[in-house]
This record gives structure tokens, C-alpha cells and sequence, in this order.
């Protein structure tokens, strides 16, 4: 943990924690109409836990998050490349898109691109990639570290 | 075929992952499968008018195929591989303590088994290859089986850097064949065998490739040290089946290639040398194990001379003295197994009145024994016999190398018989002195029926030549048409025979008197040498090279990486300067001047702070100037992106300078001030020509034109920079999010390594 803790960090957090994951979701799904997409929308939710880090440290970090930032970034290269794999058991080439629509009641239709798929694995591994980071130089650890690593200055 | 090899794989795969506590359930499987190979080998394959073939397109477009051919020969050595396997893997089932090293051991066995089914059953060089390289991969882990002991893995490894070597030769020579012949398929190729120095050159390396495999000289040394595996791997692999993979390649190869002069006495001269030192090499070995290994060295010289000579006569002794030696030294290396399991010892200075003690095992052994040394009336007398004759009248057909290729064998078959008296006194005769070695148990059903089962083969095929040699008619005649021959028990008195009896008694009376205890003399010839040699030079050249190109000093890889790019885009400038500089326009509008005006000023800001953590600040500050001039052109996915990666940039920064010192260290001596000025001001105005340069030059349409045609309606999506992403180039996008995923495995273990580091030093201390 950097520094103290301060309630303006703390009441920040525990608000805009949500509402900034909520934000990502949207980021990254409106991608592909307009600005945005997984890129973009994880990044955001790695502001989210930067955030829920200053205010918290690293241990709140790693109990909001419940599983190793690694395993995010595998599953998201997963899903990605699944994505991108798919079309070749169906028999189109690589990276092939489908458009799926429905009509559903009240909501009205619903488009569903395969693409967006492979945008939310970008999303899910850009997460794990910042919190990844995040962790290995934020840890109170590597803190320490540097405590020991750093030269001895006369002052 | 195919659908048996697949098998092969299931059942290994079953016994790898299957339950811990039941290795056994693993080893049956083997068994099934493989006395089902065995016995839809003999419905499928003898007395079949055609061979039975199976192919299987691999690679279209190159034309390559995955092809097995039941013929003969494949017949006869996919009966050796299955048959000696289910021997070999019931002993296994009482050798073995019943635990996680058996369960390994028996899906890595059934695994090579298949590949050796698979290596045998080809019909083309590339599947050969294929199968090859996995008998060497099963092999490597099958020597390293025991893991916890360093001399087993460096055995395992030479194994696998020695036969791995020669797998990359045989490519070589397999593929410059492929080039010049327009096939691998061993029938086209005898169809219509190429030739020229191209083909001499592949040959060359298909013999590398084999010699290395079949353990011939000089690449002999891996074998002996292979011994470090259990001994029932020992018996299967490293004598009755893997090392004849070489054997096998060469008798596919050299009655197509025989005529080529360097093929023959290459295959004559390592093939002999092999067989003498190998002879030589048993004679001092007290280990019976590592006697057995040299003398299998030895055997596979002589069969390389058989097989490789190419000659019909040679081929028909070859193929007969390969199915001998498989199944006497199978018995014999399970018979020294049983030894070792029943007394602790196989060292033939140690063993004594173990004779006594287990006279079956003595006799089963001796038989077996016999065999290999080729006494009347065993297979192994029937099948050198022939080879005598072949190589006494293959010297009208090929001339003077036959000729040299006889003086080899009967040197070395004085050295067998040697050894093999050798052999049989050490393990179980009477010694003078001391008590006899103690049996714990007597060996059980399992461990000795296997051995039995070789021992009475090697005597009953020798009693039933003129049969047996009959069936091996068919294999003989699938490598080469015109080969022919039959075997006798009793082939009348003939020169080879004379020859026979004078290396029996010269052979036996110096193995009767040679010492136990090694003598003093070396054989000078040592490949093991020349491989440690090759090896740690190796090693330390790449140390040097390393020691070089990474100096592990930030500054020096910076300078090197920003002075290559300077000199790259300045070679680009110089080649067309002045290009694009003409119609520069300063800026659009007011708010784009100040933004670079803030922008540059950062960036001076960054260059003159004498403070780590304000630089990192400034940094961003121009970051952040980019990401507003492309909103101010109309690019928001980019700048969004932008301003992202600035604010996460800024953050990750700041969490490692917490690490460092606060103020920036003054530069070495070996960069002056003048010089980093000089390469920071060559890469960044270079740069910053080369942008302006390169966006004024466009010739061809912009493609963004097309994508934003095609994004509605191909993908799905309006916005285009995310449809291109995601779809367009989305095998870019795969390609970064990959390097992103790398780099960030990457600072998590080098965190974690400078920690335990930093850990474990302040632990020296603290212990010191």
C-alpha cells in the first residue's frame, strides 16, 4: 500500500469502482459502432483496480479480483484464439466473422457479431495484463525490494 | 494400419494418465494392444499376394503422405516389435516395483512401441522420418526414466542429442532426395533411383542418420551409456528394436543405392570398425549389463555390413541375423536382468556359484549365449554362417569391398564368441575363493518366461533352420526381388564353415582366458571424446557470444537500439531528401499550436529535470499531447487508447521508481555527454524527417477506403478502426495481445526472481 489511507480515496473507490467496470463493459461492447472496443474498455477496468490499489493496496485488490491476474490473462488469450480458431472447425478461414440476429420481445432485435467475442477475450486479457503489472511492481514486497536494492545516500 | 497405431496412442495415453495406484490396469492394455498388432499382422500379412497399403494425405499442397506398406520385411519386423514387446512388457509386470516410475514406464513403452510399428510399416521416407524422431523422443525419456539421478539424465540426453543430430541429417538427406528424385517413396525410388553428386550428397546423410540411430562408429558411445535405463527398456530398445531402425533404413535404402561407391564402403568401413570395437569393448566391460550393450554394438556392425552391402545374397543373411540377434539378445539381456533382480549384482567379478543356484536360468542363458556367439545347432550358428557365405561370394559382384568386409567379420566374430564365453563364466560360473553370492528369491513364471521363451526360440529356430529360413523368403525378397537364400542346420563342409570352427576355438579359448579384471589397455578411438569436446565448446561459445551481445548495461542496449534506427531512417532520407518537406503546413488551427506547444515543452522538460520521478511526469504530458492532437483530427478511438495508456503508463512508472533512486546516476565514462546528445538528437530528428517524409510519398490508394466499405456489411460493425481490429487484421491483433500477454508474465517472474533473490541473500547473511 502507498501512503495512508484517506477517506477521500476510500469513498472514491468504494463508488466508482462499479460505475468504471460498468463503463468498460460498455466501452467495449459500443466498440464496434462507434469509438471504443476491448482494448480500450479493458484498460478502463485496469483504472478501475489502480484506483481500488491507491485506496487499498494490493491485498484488496487481489481478494475483489478472487483469481490470479495470470489465469485472466490466459483465459482471455483463450477466448480469443477460440474465437479466431472457430471458423476453421466450420470450415471458413481464420478470424471469419458470423452475425447472429434475434428478435427478442420487449428489447427488440439484437445483433450478435462473433467479433465481439474475440474483443471481449482483448478485454478480459488487457485486464489481467494491467492488474498482472499492477501487482508485481505495487506488491509490498517489491517495495521492500527496492528498500534494499537502493544505494545507501549520504545525506 | 493406421487404426492399429492409433491404438498404440490410446493405450499409452490410458497407462500415462490412468490411475496411480493401478499401473498394471496401464500394462495390460499394452498387452492387448499389442498381441492384437501381432496377430492382424499375420491375418493381413502373410501369405498375402499383394502387400496391403494405407495412405493418408498429410500435406496437399506439397504432396506429402503419411503411407504404410504391409510387405514382407515390415511384416517380419512388425512381429519382432510386438511379439518381443508383449515378452518384454509381462516381465516388466514383475520386474517392477508397482509404482509412479512403472506407470510412466509403461505408457512410454506402448508409445514407442507404436512409433517402431509405425517406423517399420513405412512406406516412404518422410513417414519413416516421423516415426523415427518419436522412437528418439520415447527413447530419450525411457533412459532418463529413473529422474532423479544426473547420470541417467545425461545419458538420456547424449541419446537424444546424438540420435536427434542424426534425425536432422537424415531430413537433410531425405528432403535433398525428395528435390532431385521428385519422390520419397521407397518403391518409386527403385523404380527409378536417381543419381548424381546431389544424391551421393543425401545418401551421405540418410548413412549419418542411421549411424547414429543403430549406434555404428563413431557415433557408437551413446549406446553403452543408454544402459542407464531399466533393464527391460534396455532389452527392448537398445538391442532387439529401436537400434535396428538404422538397420531397417539401410536395408530399404541399399538395395536401391547398394551401386553407389561411397554408400558401400562407407556402410563396410563404419560397420566394421563398429564391429570390432564394440568386440574389443566387451571384452573389458565387468558390468554384464554394459557387456551386453558393447557386444549389441558389436552385432549391429555386422548387420549394418549385411543389410547395407546391398548385394542379394548379404540382404537374405541380413534380414535372418537381425531376427536372430533380436530374439538372443532380448533373452540375454532379460537373463541378466533376473540375475541382478535375484542377487542385487551384476558385476562378473562379484557373481559366484550363481550357476548353482539357479541352474535354469543357467542354461536358458547359455543357450542364448551360444546363439550369439554361433555355435551349432542355434539360430544365431544357421544366420552368421549365411552371412560368411554371402560376403565369400559377393566379391565377384561388388569386388574388393566384400573382400574387406570378411576380414572384419571374422575378427569380429572371434571377439563374439570371446565375449560371449566371457559372459557366461562371469555370470554364472564357479570362482575360486569366497562363498557363492546369495539369491534372495528364485526368479518367478513372469520374469523367466520371457527369457525361456527367447532361449528355446534361438534353439528351436536353429534345429528348424531350412523352415525358418524359408519364411524369411518373403521379407528377404520384399527389400530386394532378386534375394534369395535358405538357412541349414548342417550346410556341409565348406570354406565358411572351416572359417566358423577356427573363430569358435580361437574365440572361446580367449574368453576362457582372458581375465575378469580389465587389462591396461585402451582403445584409442573414443567418439565419446570428440562429443564432450563438440559439447562444452559449444556451451562455452554461446557463454562468450552471450557474454558479448549482453552486457545487461540499459545505456548500452539503448544506444545500440536508437543508433540502429537513426542509421536506418537516415539511409531512408539520404536516398530521396527533401521529399515531402515542401508543403508543410505549420498548423491547422490555434488550439492545435498550443497543444504542441505544451507538448514540446514537456518534452524539453523531460530532457533537462535531473529528477526520475518529474521526467516519468513529463513523459505523460506529451502523451498526453498526442492523444488530444488526434482528437483534434478526428481520430477518438485513438486518442481514448491513447489517454489510456498514458494514465496506466504514468501509474506503472511510478510504482517502479519507487524502486530506484530518486535523482538519475551520472552516466558512465565510456558515454560522453557528446555522444548521447549525439545519438538522442540522430533518432529523434531523424524520426521525426522520416514521418513527414513518408506520409507525403503515398502512391498507392489509401486502403482505409475499402474497409470503410466493407465494414457495414462484411462485419458487422460501424466503426471501423474496431471492425479492422477485430476482424479485418484481427491476426495483428492476436500477434500484440500476445507480446502484451508475454510482457506482463514476464515482469511478474522477474519481480518475483529479484525477490527470492534479494531473499535468499539476506538469508546468507543472516546465516553467516
Amino acid at each position: 500500500m502507498i501512503g495512508r489511507r484517506t477517506t477521500i480515496l476510500d469513498e472514491a473507490d468504494r463508488w466508482l469502482f462499479p460505475v468504471i467496470l460498468l463503463v468498460s463493459v460498455y466501452v467495449t461492447f459500443r466498440g464496434h459502432n462507434a469509438p471504443g472496443g476491448g482494448f480500450a474498455g479493458g484498460m478502463i477496468a485496469g483504472c478501475a483496480f489502480v484506483l481500488r490499489f491507491l485506496a487499498h493496496g494490493a491485498t484488496m485488490v487481489s481478494r475483489t479480483l478472487r483469481i490470479a491476474p495470470t489465469t485472466l490473462i490466459g483465459a482471455g488469450m483463450l477466448l480469443a484464439i477460440g474465437t479466431a480458431a472457430a471458423p476453421l472447425v466450420l470450415g471458413d478461414s481464420l478470424i471469419e466473422s458470423h452475425i447472429w440476429k434475434f428478435d427478442l420481445p420487449a428489447i427488440g432485435t439484437v445483433k450478435l457479431v462473433s467479433s465481439s467475442i474475440f474483443d471481449l477475450g482483448v478485454y478480459v486479457l488487457v485486464i489481467g495484463v494491467v492488474v498482472a503489472v499492477l501487482m508485481a511492481l505495487g506488491s509490498d514486497e517489491a517495495a521492500e525490494l527496492g528498500d534494499d536494492a537502493r544505494p545507501e545516500v549520504t545525506p | 494400419m493406421f487404426v492399429l497405431l492409433a491404438l498404440h496412442a490410446v493405450a499409452a495415453a490410458i497407462a500415462l494418465t490412468g490411475s496411480r495406484r493401478r499401473p498394471v490396469l496401464g500394462a495390460i492394455a499394452g498387452l492387448v494392444v499389442l498381441g492384437a498388432t501381432a496377430a492382424t499382422t499375420v491375418a493381413l500379412g502373410v501369405g498375402a499376394d499383394e502387400p496391403r497399403v494405407e495412405t493418408w494425405a498429410w500435406v496437399d499442397e506439397l504432396g506429402l503422405m503419411m503411407s504404410l506398406r504391409l510387405d514382407g520385411f515390415a511384416v517380419m519386423m512388425t512381429l519382432l516389435v510386438s511379439v518381443l514387446g508383449v515378452a518384454v512388457l509381462a516381465y516388466s509386470i514383475a520386474y517392477f516395483d508397482h509404482d509412479e516410475t512403472y506407470r510412466r514406464f509403461v505408457g512410454l513403452f506402448i508409445a514407442f512401441a507404436g512409433a517402431m510399428t509405425g517406423l517399420v510399416l513405412s512406406a516412404d521416407l518422410f513417414t519413416m522420418f516421423v516415426f523415427w524422431e518419436l522412437t528418439s523422443v520415447c527413447s530419450f525419456l525411457l533412459i532418463g526414466l529413473n529422474d532423479k539421478s544426473a547420470s541417467a539424465r545425461a545419458s538420456a540426453l547424449r541419446a537424444l542429442l546424438i540420435t536427434a543430430a542424426g534425425g536432422l541429417c537424415l531430413l537433410g538427406g531425405v528432403g535433398l532426395l525428395q528435390v532431385v528424385a521428385g519422390t520419397s517413396s521407397f518403391a518409386e525410388l527403385a523404380a527409378a533411383p536417381p543419381s548424381g553428386t546431389a544424391v551421393t550428397v543425401a545418401l551421405v546423410l540418410v548413412l549419418v542418420g542411421a549411424f547414429t540411430k543403430s549406434a555404428q562408429f563413431p557415433f557408437h558411445f551413446w549406446l553403452p551409456g543408454a544402459m542407464a535405463a531399466p533393464t527391460p527398456v534396455s532389452a527392448y530398445l537398445h538391442s532387439a528394436t529401436m537400434v535396428k531402425a538404422g538397420i531397417v533404413l539401410m536395408a530399404r535404402m541399399a538395395p536401391i543405392f547398394g551401386d553407389v561407391e561411397v554408400w558401400r564402403w562407407l556402410v563396410v568401413l563404419c560397420g566394421g570398425t563398429t564391429m570390432l570395437i564394440g568386440g574389443a569393448r566387451a571384452m573389458r566391460q565387468t558390468d554384464g549389463k554394459l557387456l551386453l550393450a558393447h557386444s549389441t554394438v558389436s552385432q549391429l556392425g555386422f548387420l549394418t555390413m549385411l543389410v547395407g552391402l546391398g548385394v542379394p545374397g548379404a540382404t537374405y543373411a541380413g534380414v535372418a541375423h537381425l531376427l536372430a540377434h533380436a530374439v538372443f539378445k532380448a533373452g540375454l539381456f532379460l537373463g541378466v536382468g533376473v540375475v541382478d533382480h535375484a542377487t542385487g549384482s551384476r558385476d562378473i567379478r562379484e557373481l559366484r556359484g550363481v550357476g548353482r543356484q539357479m541352474p535354469v536360468v543357467a542354461a536358458l542363458f547359455a543357450l542364448a549365449a551360444a546363439s550369439m556367439a554361433g555355435l551349432i545347432p542355434l539360430f544365431g550358428f544357421a544366420t552368421k554362417e549365411k552371412g560368411l557365405v554371402a560376403l565369400l561370394h559377393a566379391d565377384d559382384e561388388v569386388g574388393a569391398v566384400a573382400v574387406v568386409a570378411l576380414a572384419f567379420v571374422v575378427v569380429g566374430a572371434v571377439l563374439s564368441a570371446a565375449y560371449s564365453v566371457r559372459l557366461v563364466v562371469g555370470m554364472f560360473g564357479d570362482k575360486a575363493g569366497e562363498h557363492p553370492t546369495h539369491v534372495h528369491h528364485r526368479p518367478g513364471a513372469l520374469l523367466l518366461g520371457p527369457v525361456a521363451a527367447c532361449s528355446v526360440a534361438s534353439l528351436a529356430a536353429g534345429l528348424a533352420a531350412g523352415v525358418v529360413g524359408g519364411w524369411l523368403l518373403a521379407p528377404a525378397s520384399s527389400l530386394d526381388p532378386v534375394a534369395s537364400g535358405k538357412l541349414a542346420l548342417w550346410p556341409g563342409v565348406n570354406t565358411a564353415l572351416v572359417l566358423s570352427i577356427a573363430v569358435l576355438v580361437i574365440g572361446a579359448v580367449i574368453g576362457w582366458k582372458a581375465p575378469l579384471e580389465p587389462g591396461g589397455w585402451r582403445v584409442p578411438l573414443s567418439g565419446e571424446r570428440a562429443y564432450q569436446f563438440l559439447l562444452d565448446g559449444l556451451l562455452d561459445g554461446s557463454r562468450r557470444i552471450t557474454a558479448i551481445s549482453q552486457s545487461g548495461s540499459l545505456l548500452v542496449y539503448l544506444a545500440v537500439v536508437c543508433g540502429v534506427v537513426a542509421l536506418a531512417m537516415l539511409t531512408g532520407i539520404v536516398s530521396d531528401p527533401g521529399a515531402g518537406l515542401t508543403d508543410l503546413v505549420l498548423a491547422d488551427s490555434i488550439s492545435q499550436a498550443v497543444v504542441v506547444v505544451l507538448a514540446i515543452g514537456c518534452a524539453v522538460a523531460v530532457v533537462l529535470t535531473r529528477y526520475r520521478f518529474m521526467s516519468a511526469l513529463l513523459l505523460g504530458g506529451v502523451g498526453f499531447g498526442c492523444a488530444v492532437i488526434f482528437a483534434l483530427y478526428g481520430a477518438p478511438d485513438l486518442a481514448l487508447t491513447q489517454v489510456l495508456v498514458e494514465t496506466l503508463t504514468i501509474l506503472v512508472f511510478l510504482l517502479a521508481l519507487r524502486q530506484m533512486p530518486r535523482r538519475f546516476e551520472p552516466a558512465p565514462s565510456w558515454a560522453p555527454r557528446a555522444l548521447r546528445v549525439g545519438i538522442a538528437t540522430a533518432v529523434g530528428v531523424s524520426a521525426a524527417v522520416f514521418m513527414v517524409m513518408v506520409s507525403a510519398s503515398r502512391t498507392a490508394p489509401s486502403s482505409g477506403e475499402v474497409y470503410a466499405q466493407l465494414s457495414e456489411p462484411e462485419a458487422g460493425g460501424r466503426n471501423i478502426v474496431n471492425v479492422i481490429l477485430v476482424d479485418f487484421r484481427g491476426w495483428d491483433t492476436m500477434g500484440e495481445i500476445t507480446v502484451l500477454a508475454v510482457a506482463a508474465l514476464g515482469v511478474v517472474n522477474l519481480v518475483r526472481m529479484a525477490h527470492r533473490v534479494s531473499r535468499r541473500s539476506a538469508v546468507d547473511e543472516g546465516a553467516s
